[in-house]
């Protein structure tokens, strides 16, 4: 009986990681001699060899999914993590689903990155190109041998494969979570790049302006891709959690946020460096620490040593191998920090309103926020290791230092793009900042009062920290634009980066204005609806008009169809469904959504009651989409920047200007 | 070696304080028993008792005194917790077979509860309403539904998380429990 692909895709599978775990290693090794014995061939050894590390873990990934999508029950991590009965859609989405196909996908996205890297920095010397791509190698080294000797996606149940899968967690059968993991591992692995950037500044010693200006577009890029993957989970956890909050402090979010923050710090941080030669130890230390803050967001989930609603299944050896990897990666870069970069002079080339100053400020208020956080995630594990008992750390903790310090941040973040590198005077802030000020002052004033019969000062002050950020840009560009002969003249000359830099702080705006007016005005009923019963939050009026039973693909559910009223008038019906997934029995709150800019109604059903009576949970959540709308518009930001022209032109510059000369570290 | 230098060395000690931390953590199981609780007393307490129509137990407070005497389960439930639901059925067969089970009803709405009670039957002497946590604080309570085994003494003798099935009562608990009496 000739075999066909089906049969065979769970080895070739197995065969191409063995593959790419081998070029991965020539890739640590050939380049790395190269540049350091100067050979031209070795170093070029580099882009083909990410070539075929992509290819073939391309290709592995392509197996997994075929054995998927051909219900391949003979593969154990098919088995747990798929069912015949499951949607097409949700078949490929599974390969995400579990802990092992999760890892391959991390992989794909390094393989991804690393050809990005061999594609788009041809134009840089051909000894750094070498050893960026070397310290991506050495990354996909550990990844390839954590997946292959303790996590491997293609382990056989044979001879006795089971008659069907015991299907995908139901959580996940959901279009977010088709999609936030492979965006946040974008964001997560993107800056990988950054990191190997770094280690080969520190290897060669060259970390000057050109430095920053290559690792800039890739930090940025990573930057908005974890940006958009953090809110794909705020949004994927409010409507499918089915509890309608969207952040909830919990170790596995933390882990995501962390690189964030640092990250966050690092594309400012970079600036300097670029534009002014400045902080330069502090950069290559921040480049270690987004990376360094990925992989141990990967220890945590992963290793069990925390316990979280997200935890993927535990398993101590493999705790043990990402640990030591941490060790080698995060601790030998370290090392190689300690030793090797720059010290800093003690001369002082900016004057306290200079933009560097706020950016100083920028990053040490983002790095005392990333500390406290890291701290309240680390707490219970580190009390537990101590003996001081088993302690979990909540929201209250989180809150209490985290929305004022974010709140000083945004307070800061007005005045940075209208301050000038090296000095900027007390009366020029002052000339254009006061009109921004008095506008938010009046606006925030005012909004609670009409917004609610109650007055809220927790959202005048929220509404005053977001005006006066988006009020303040606006003052930047017209003061940006007073020379240009019309408004239109004016902004076409503004360049791509500026308007990024303002549409991702405007982002911010929007995010603190959806956090804080959620929080602050949400409207809540947990109650029992029976059949025909009205029920009333703030304006809107609920109807229940009556349960029924609705079938799925792989599911049945109790659906209830209320009816949604405005003011008496009617506005739309909703759908909320309890649902009872077949294969694994478990049951899942579907929420029914009515979405608006300004406000999103919730309606999810909690228990049954009698035969016509559901507890059911009806919520007002007032500018929770601007939450997300605000991720979007920094990564709208992102994408922007990394378009911008100079960054092409700019490069090749430097290689004239500064290959032959590249100056040495410690000089 | 210049002074300076050593301030670099700064974030490599911090990571490896972390990483023994880390190293420490992984040989640690999160839902392990507290050593501070296991073999120590029930501790203090005086609660409402939930009202439940079926097997009433007639008290309004109740203490950890009443746990003394016979050697029993205390367990955490909640209506909110769906693995407790899973688990009821079996504890009706526990009480069916005459094991004393104490509830402590775990951060919950006094109405559910009862509700709950009516309709899945009630396996507990009684149950306490625990509304704020407190106790649940006190006894180190991850999340429902746990249980505890006492003994006669009222002091706890093994700690079980997540739900409790014939499959883990024959395995674990039952040896347990019997080698107490």
């Amino acid at each position: 009986m000739p075999l066909d692909f089906v049969q065979l895709a769970p080895e070739l599978g197995q065969f191409a990681l063995i593959l790419s775990l081998c070029l991965s290693t020539a890739l640590f090794f050939l380049p790395l001699i190269g540049a350091h014995y100067g050979s031209h061939l070795l170093m070029r050894s580099g882009p083909s060899l990410a070539t075929g590390f992509f290819f073939f873990v391309a290709f592995a990934f392509f197996c997994l999914t075929y054995s998927f999508i051909h219900d391949d029950f003979s593969v154990r991590y098919v088995a747990t993590n798929s069912n015949s009965l499951l949607p097409i859609q949700y078949k490929i989405s599974a390969v995400w689903g579990g802990h092992e196909g999760s890892l391959l996908l991390w992989i794909l996205m390094l393989a991804g990155w690393t050809l990005a890297v061999a594609v788009f920095s041809r134009s840089l010397p051909l000894d750094m190109q070498a050893r960026v791509l070397s310290v991506m190698g050495f990354v996909a080294i550990g990844f390839l041998s954590f997946i292959l000797f303790t996590s491997n996606p293609f382990d056989r149940i044979l001879p006795m494969p089971p008659q069907d899968g015991s299907d995908l967690n139901p959580l996940l059968q959901d279009i977010g979570l088709i999609i936030h993991p492979p965006v946040l591992y974008m964001g997560y692995v993107g800056f990988s790049v950054c990191f190997a950037f770094a280690i080969a500044a520190l290897l060669t010693g060259r970390l000057d302006s050109a430095w920053a200006r290559w690792s800039r577009p890739w930090a940025t890029m990573a930057w908005g891709f974890l940006s958009v993957g953090i809110a794909l989970g705020s949004w994927w956890a409010y409507y499918e959690l089915g509890w309608g909050g969207w952040w909830f402090w919990d170790p596995v979010e933390n882990a995501s946020f962390l690189p964030w923050l640092i990250g966050t710090a690092l594309i400012h941080s970079l600036a300097v460096t670029e534009k002014r030669s400045l902080f330069k130890s502090w950069t290559i230390l921040l480049a270690i620490f987004t990376f360094s803050l990925s992989l141990l967001g990967t220890f945590l989930v992963r290793s069990g040593v925390l316990t979280s609603v997200h935890a993927f299944a535990n398993d101590p050896e493999r705790g043990v191998f990402i640990l030591g990897f941490l060790l080698l990666v995060v601790g030998g870069s370290l090392t190689l920090y300690a030793l090797r970069a720059p010290v800093v002079k003690g001369s002082t080339g900016f004057g306290l309103f200079a933009r560097e100053t706020l950016l100083l400020g920028n990053n040490i208020l983002l790095t005392i926020i990333m500390i406290m956080v890291l701290i309240g995630t680390l707490y219970p594990l580190i009390a537990d290791a101590l003996n001081l008992g088993k302690i979990s750390v909540g929201p209250p903790y989180f809150n209490v230092f985290f929305l004022p310090l974010m709140g000083l941040l945004c307070l800061l973040m007005a005045f940075g793009p209208l301050a000038n590198w090296k000095r900027t005077s007390g009366k020029q802030f002052l000339s254009l900042l006061w009109k921004p000020w008095v506008i938010s002052l009046i606006f925030a004033l005012l909004f609670p009062l009409f917004y609610r019969d109650t007055y809220e000062p927790l959202a005048a002050l929220t509404v005053f920290v977001a005006s006066w950020v988006f009020t303040a840009l606006i003052a930047d560009t017209l003061y940006r634009i007073r020379n240009g002969s019309t408004l239109v003249n004016g902004l076409k000359k503004l360049s791509l980066s500026y308007y990024a830099m303002v549409i991702a702080h405007a982002g911010i705006a929007v995010t603190v204005t959806g956090v804080g007016l959620t929080s602050i005005y949400t409207e809540e009923r947990d109650i029992r609806m029976e059949v025909g019963q009205h029920v009333q939050v703030v304006e809107y009026e609920f109807v229940l008009n009556k349960l029924v039973k609705v079938e799925g693909p792989n599911y049945i559910a109790d659906e209830a169809q209320i009816s949604v009223f405005k003011d008496g008038q009617f506005l739309r019906e909703m759908k909320p469904q309890k649902r009872r997934y077949l294969a694994s029995g478990s049951t899942m709150t579907e929420v029914a959504l009515d979405v608006g800019f300004f406000r999103d109604l919730y309606i999810a059903m909690g228990e049954p009651l009698t035969e016509t009576a559901w507890a059911m949970r009806v919520h007002l959540k007032p500018f929770v989409r601007w939450i997300w709308l605000g991720a979007l518009m920094m990564a709208l930001g992102a994408v922007l920047a990394v378009a911008d022209k100079r960054y092409r032109k700019a490069v090749k510059q430097d290689i004239q200007v500064d290959l032959p000369t590249g100056k040495l570290l410690n000089e | 070696m210049n002074k300076q230098r050593l301030f670099l060395f700064i974030p490599l000690l911090v990571f490896v304080v972390l990483a023994i931390f880390f190293w420490r953590g992984l040989s640690l199981d999160p839902n392990a028993m507290p050593s501070a609780l296991l073999n120590k007393p029930v501790p203090v307490f005086e609660l409402p008792v939930l009202p439940a129509p079926e097997n009433p137990s007639g008290l309004v407070t109740a203490n950890q005194e009443l746990l003394k005497g016979r050697v029993s389960l205390l367990n955490v439930w909640a209506t909110w917790c769906a693995t407790c639901r899973q688990e009821h059925e079996f504890l009706n067969t526990l009480k069916a077979q005459g094991i004393p089970i104490y509830g402590i009803n775990y951060k919950d709405n006094n109405d559910d509860a009862q509700n709950w009670l009516a309709e899945l039957h009630n396996p507990y002497v009684f149950s306490v309403i625990d509304a704020d946590g407190r106790l649940g604080l006190n006894l180190g309570v991850f999340g429902a539904p746990e249980t505890y085994i006492i003994d006669k003494q009222g002091v706890i003798r093994y700690k079980h998380i997540g739900d409790v099935n014939a499959a883990v009562w024959e395995n674990t608990i039952k040896p347990i429990f019997n080698s107490l009496q």
